[in-house]
């Protein structure tokens, strides 16, 4: 039933940090690398070893350059995966009933055998969060990985997403936002976590933490050596002669 | 957007189909018999033409079916509510006046109603959305309804009528072109306020995530040169508006009404190939390519 439940019992969702991602897209390879054999259709690849490779992958870096008017630039990266909107348009705009937000913890889910591949939730999602995969003609998102974080057969540490799982840095974390004391709750407290695109109104589950501020040095650089050497002399200041009469 | 030739075709002949039929069951022409059998036949062409045209574009047609299920909340699914009911009435309205020579009034006024609501259902699908800040404006569906309306009154022969449309659907089009060129940048939506990162400074898109392509940039990431697009506007103008009604002033006769027809088809056709092409997805501006 794609009408969004009026609360969730729980919102499960990512923190990321983007004071100390390195950009190692580590995350989106062992997410494709989950969600190509576990949960609905394998994440396909079209012409991956031809001249045009592309393919379906639910998670993806991008690098930006952040210029303050009174600083160096600095490059920030950014992982941009499903924000699991607790105002989804991706959910309500489904005509079949195949995208939905579940109750109990909030994470917005296909169910792949009612997909037609409309393509319309996509059209809705401001973020580029879901892809069509080219090969199964069905939507494809993040589902949080869900097959894991309830998965009893895992090791209790393993029952976290895939891309928390791996990151190298710890800049992703992930944790259930209605419950103030969690561990997610209290980074976005403290750090000030954001939505993304507040203005489309989706109400983002998934927080961003800003970069933290940059040390400045205030004062100006340490002053230039005097040059030991004002004449040259000898070989060079006959060539410098020599060149300058040329 | 990417504009894919499927919902361009369907977007176009439904349009003109339900608009026509919009004037056949206000009984203008009344018509019956082998007259009227052409004009619905006409009409269901263009509008059940358009509807198989618009499942070309998707994974899995043939669970097409469950899209009837979440009219709740899909205005998707109200259009396939829509167009079914709408070509249900007019079926049963157009058998009377083809077999029986009966022109069951009321029916037809409730087939009426029920096109134009799907040419309105079909224009909320692009209305209602937010990402899409040209298409996201009241103007829209007005934009569709003028377009069915004319062209069905161009379809139906009505003359009159059809030229005062006609030119209202033109200056609807203008305004839409207008207004939506400077949808992105008044929708408040930037690389800022997408990465959350405007606070720090200038924002700029340095490395994309991947060196190909995806499914994001083909579907939303379509880029229509300026100049290219100022051209086939003044195109779709004429074609649309200019050309039939200069036509449909001249003495009456068939072969000038099919010129003015296919002339509007034409145009049309153009300008719903730009109201693709030059709708700017705001996921474009994670990826660098909009300048708002």
């Amino acid at each position: 039933m794609t009408q969004l439940p009026a609360k969730t019992e729980r919102k499960l969702g990512l923190v990321i940090d983007l004071d100390t991602c390195v950009g190692c897209h580590a995350c989106v390879i062992s997410c494709k690398g989950w969600n190509t054999e576990n949960y609905g259709a394998p994440l396909s690849d079209q012409d991956p070893y031809g001249a045009n490779p592309r393919g379906t992958f639910l998670n993806r870096v991008h690098s930006y350059e952040c210029t303050p008017a009174d600083g160096a630039a600095q490059l920030i990266h950014f992982p941009k995966s499903c924000l699991h909107c607790e105002d989804a348009p991706c959910v309500t705009v489904c005509p079949t009933g195949a995208s939905y937000k579940r109750v109990e913890d909030g994470i917005v889910l296909v169910n792949e055998s009612d997909c037609i591949g409309c393509g319309l939730c996509a059209w809705s999602c401001p973020y580029g969060a879901r892809e069509l995969d080219r090969a199964e003609g069905v939507m494809k998102k993040c589902t949080l990985c869900i097959d894991r974080i309830y998965n009893e057969n895992l090791p209790e540490e393993d029952r976290i997403p895939a891309c928390v799982r791996t990151c190298p840095a710890g800049a992703r974390h992930f944790g259930d936002f209605a419950d103030p004391e969690s561990n997610v709750s209290k980074l976005v407290a403290e750090r000030g976590g954001m939505d993304l695109m507040p203005e489309q109104g989706t109400r983002p589950v998934n927080k961003y933490l800003p970069p933290r501020p940059k040390d400045r040095i205030d004062s100006d650089a340490a002053p230039a050596l005097k040059p030991v050497a004002e004449e040259a002399s000898g070989f060079f200041a006959w060539l410098d002669k020599a060149l300058e009469k040329l | 957007m990417h504009p894919a030739p499927s919902v361009i075709i369907f977007t176009t002949f439904s349009g003109l189909g339900f608009g026509l039929l919009t004037f056949l069951g206000l009984g203008l022409p009344e018509v019956t018999g082998m007259t009227a059998f052409l004009l619905f036949a006409v009409a269901y062409l263009f509008a059940v033409g358009g509807l198989i045209a618009s499942t070309f574009h998707l994974g899995h047609p043939e669970r097409a079916l469950k899209a009837f299920t979440q009219w709740r909340t899909s205005w998707l699914s109200r259009e396939g509510w829509a167009s079914v009911i709408a070509l249900a009435l007019m079926a049963l309205y157009g058998a009377g006046l083809v077999f029986l020579g009966q022109r069951w009034v009321l029916l037809g006024y409730a087939g009426a109603l029920m096109s134009l609501l799907t040419v309105f259902t079909t224009s909320m699908i692009y209305t209602q959305l937010k990402t899409i800040p040209r298409w996201h404006t009241a103007l829209t569906p007005v934009r569709f309804l003028s377009f069915a309306l004319a062209g069905g009154a161009l379809l139906a022969g009505q003359v009159k009528t059809a030229i005062l449309l006609l030119l209202v659907a033109g200056v609807v089009q203008v305004a839409h072109w207008m207004r939506g060129d400077g949808a992105l940048a008044a929708s408040g939506t930037t690389l800022a306020s997408a990465t959350g990162l405007g606070r720090i400074g200038d924002v700029r898109a340095f490395e994309p995530p991947h060196t190909g392509s995806n499914y994001l940039l083909e579907e939303f990431v379509h880029v229509v040169g300026r100049r290219h697009s100022q051209k086939l506007r003044v195109i779709s103008i004429l074609l649309m508006v200019a050309v039939p009604v200069a036509l449909l002033m001249l003495p009456f006769n068939h072969l000038i009404a099919a010129l003015a027809v296919l002339s509007h088809v034409l145009g049309v056709l153009v300008a719903r190939w730009l109201f693709f092409a030059e709708a700017e997805h705001v996921v474009g501006l994670y990826y660098g390519k909009r300048h708002a």
